[in-house]
């Protein structure tokens, strides 16, 4: 029963490695750009979460109605004014811009609310559970965490595969060129995918800030989860990333079972597993 | 006013000149064919006049207005709808999803998905199928088919015969006539030269970037088609 405990709340986190992972995912999906700065942008929502609870009093939850879409005006902007030109025939330069504004944003950070570590309160809901058996129960919050992913997912995937956009999405993934002769501003596009990538990564980012103390510095290590959430799940795939945060998940959790301080490297150690027996990743779609 | 024009228009890939100076009209409603050899730049024009290569905005005139040096997004907006070469479908949509693409550009006309399975009856029972299952003269009608979702008044059609057995490639001039019934212009780039002097109004030729005839089918012999296109 103990183990089934701990594998069924590796799984619910394995929820929020899949919500860091969806943006990087649709940003590297339709324009092969891979944000470096992703990680430090979940850390900026969560603080535009915490500047929103604490001037207003909210709860966190509710906290996402102003950070969402500022999260999204910001990506928008971000791509538009900043990494569009960074596009090109070269990969360097999008890495090389990603990686500096990923150093600004932790320092800046830094900066304006000090390396204290912080949390948003929740109430009740942090410690609520829902009772399955006699050994084992789920936190509400894990389970809601878990959901958001799921929901998040098929709401992507119905908006990659169901309308206009996301033809546009996937036209320009497959060749930007020609996607313009029919009409796509590939710019908007690109910062369209931007926008939502952000606005992903803010709901990630309060969940995160609800579920774990968070301070400037822990961006890039949230990067790191959601690359090997990405890569195990396999190139292009959502749904395969969902799968990719739960393997992820279950894998530190097993470790932090057999030793506390074996938790980050067993998940590591399950990402190079992957690696070795399916280097494309278990559900890979895109063939480049 | 023809409706489309260009004047002086030269075209550069990088330091390679690949257009010198190339003038043409097109008017409402006329097929006009490129031929030429090769190299001679016929790819070149269509690229530029779609707005994949930049040039100085007054070099093309469509419909009057200077668009030479607009985005392809904005220029098929106006009603230029390019038939790449080699196809290029998006690999990972459906047929169907390819030619709802086309349509994405907002522009109202006589060309809906249910006329485009009318003319290309064979494309109606794969519209579910990844565009990349296709035979490649199904393809062609599928890249002709999107950027006829577009409703151009100028249609630009890039070789469209090109790697097609010659039955599959009558099938698809067998649309041309349908497609010109709408009152859309047809401008087409074809190697195949008695293909284009049987479908066109009036022929260009060109060589090494210049037009070196022009003309109506009927007026131009076989020899002065030889000189133009080869210039021996």
């Amino acid at each position: 029963m103990a183990w089934t405990n701990i594998i069924l709340q590796g799984a619910l986190l394995g929820g929020l490695y899949a919500l860091f992972a969806a943006g990087l995912s649709l940003m590297f999906g339709v324009m092969r750009l891979v944000n470096i700065a992703h990680g430090d942008l979940i850390v900026l929502a969560a603080y535009c979460a915490l500047m929103v609870v604490q001037a207003t009093g909210v709860h966190p939850l509710l906290s996402l109605v102003a950070v969402v879409p500022l999260m999204f005006a910001l990506g928008y902007a971000l791509q538009r004014g900043l990494l569009n030109f960074t596009l090109g025939h070269e990969i360097l330069p999008p890495l090389l811009v990603t990686f500096g504004l990923s150093v600004i944003i932790q320092n800046a950070l830094l900066e304006g609310f000090s390396a204290d570590s912080r949390r948003l309160q929740a109430g009740a809901l942090e410690t609520a559970s829902l009772r399955l058996g006699d050994q084992l129960a789920i936190g509400w919050l894990p389970a809601i965490v878990f959901l958001a992913a799921a929901v998040i997912i098929a709401l992507l995937e119905v908006l990659l595969y169901r309308t206009p956009l996301g033809r546009a999405f996937r036209a320009t993934s497959d060749d930007a060129d020609t996607a313009q002769l029919y009409g796509v501003g590939i710019r908007h596009v690109f910062a369209l995918a931007t926008a939502l990538a952000l606005a992903v990564a803010s709901v990630a980012g309060v969940l995160l800030a609800i579920r774990t103390n968070f301070d400037p510095s822990i961006g890039p290590a949230r990067l790191l989860y959601a690359f090997e959430a990405v890569i195990i799940g396999g190139l292009g795939s959502l749904w395969g990333t969902l799968a990719g945060g739960v393997i992820l998940g279950v894998a530190q959790s097993v470790g932090g079972a057999l030793d506390p301080g074996w938790d980050i490297l067993a998940g590591h150690l399950a990402f190079l597993l992957v690696l070795v027996i399916r280097p494309r990743g278990l559900f890979p779609k895109l063939v480049d | 006013m023809s409706l489309l024009e260009t004047s002086g228009l030269a075209a550069f890939y990088g330091d390679f000149q690949a257009l010198y100076g190339v003038d043409l009209h097109i008017e409402e409603g006329e097929a006009v064919a490129i031929i030429g050899a090769n190299g001679a730049g016929k790819s070149t024009l269509l690229r530029a006049i779609a707005g994949q290569l930049r040039a100085p905005a007054e070099h093309v005139r469509f419909a009057g207005m200077p668009i030479g040096s607009l985005a392809p997004s904005r220029i098929v907006r106006l009603g230029v709808a390019l038939v790449p070469e080699g196809r290029r479908l998006f690999s990972s949509l459906t047929v169907e999803e390819n030619l709802q693409l086309g349509g994405q550009c907002g522009r109202r006309g006589p060309w809906t998905l249910d006329r485009i399975y009318r003319l290309f009856p064979m494309l109606a029972g794969r519209r579910r199928r990844p565009s990349t299952a296709l035979s490649g003269g199904e393809q062609q009608m599928v890249a002709i088919g999107r950027a006829l979702m577009a409703n151009p008044r100028l249609l630009l059609c890039d070789e469209i015969s090109l790697g097609l057995a010659p039955i599959v490639i009558r099938d698809i001039y067998a649309a041309l006539p349908g497609i010109r019934a709408e009152g859309t212009t047809v401008l087409i780039v074809e190697q195949d030269t008695s293909r284009a002097l049987g479908m066109a109004d009036r022929v260009y030729c060109l060589q090494e970037g210049r037009v070196t005839l022009e003309g109506a089918p009927a007026e131009l012999s076989r020899e002065r088609i030889r000189l133009a296109y080869f210039g021996v």
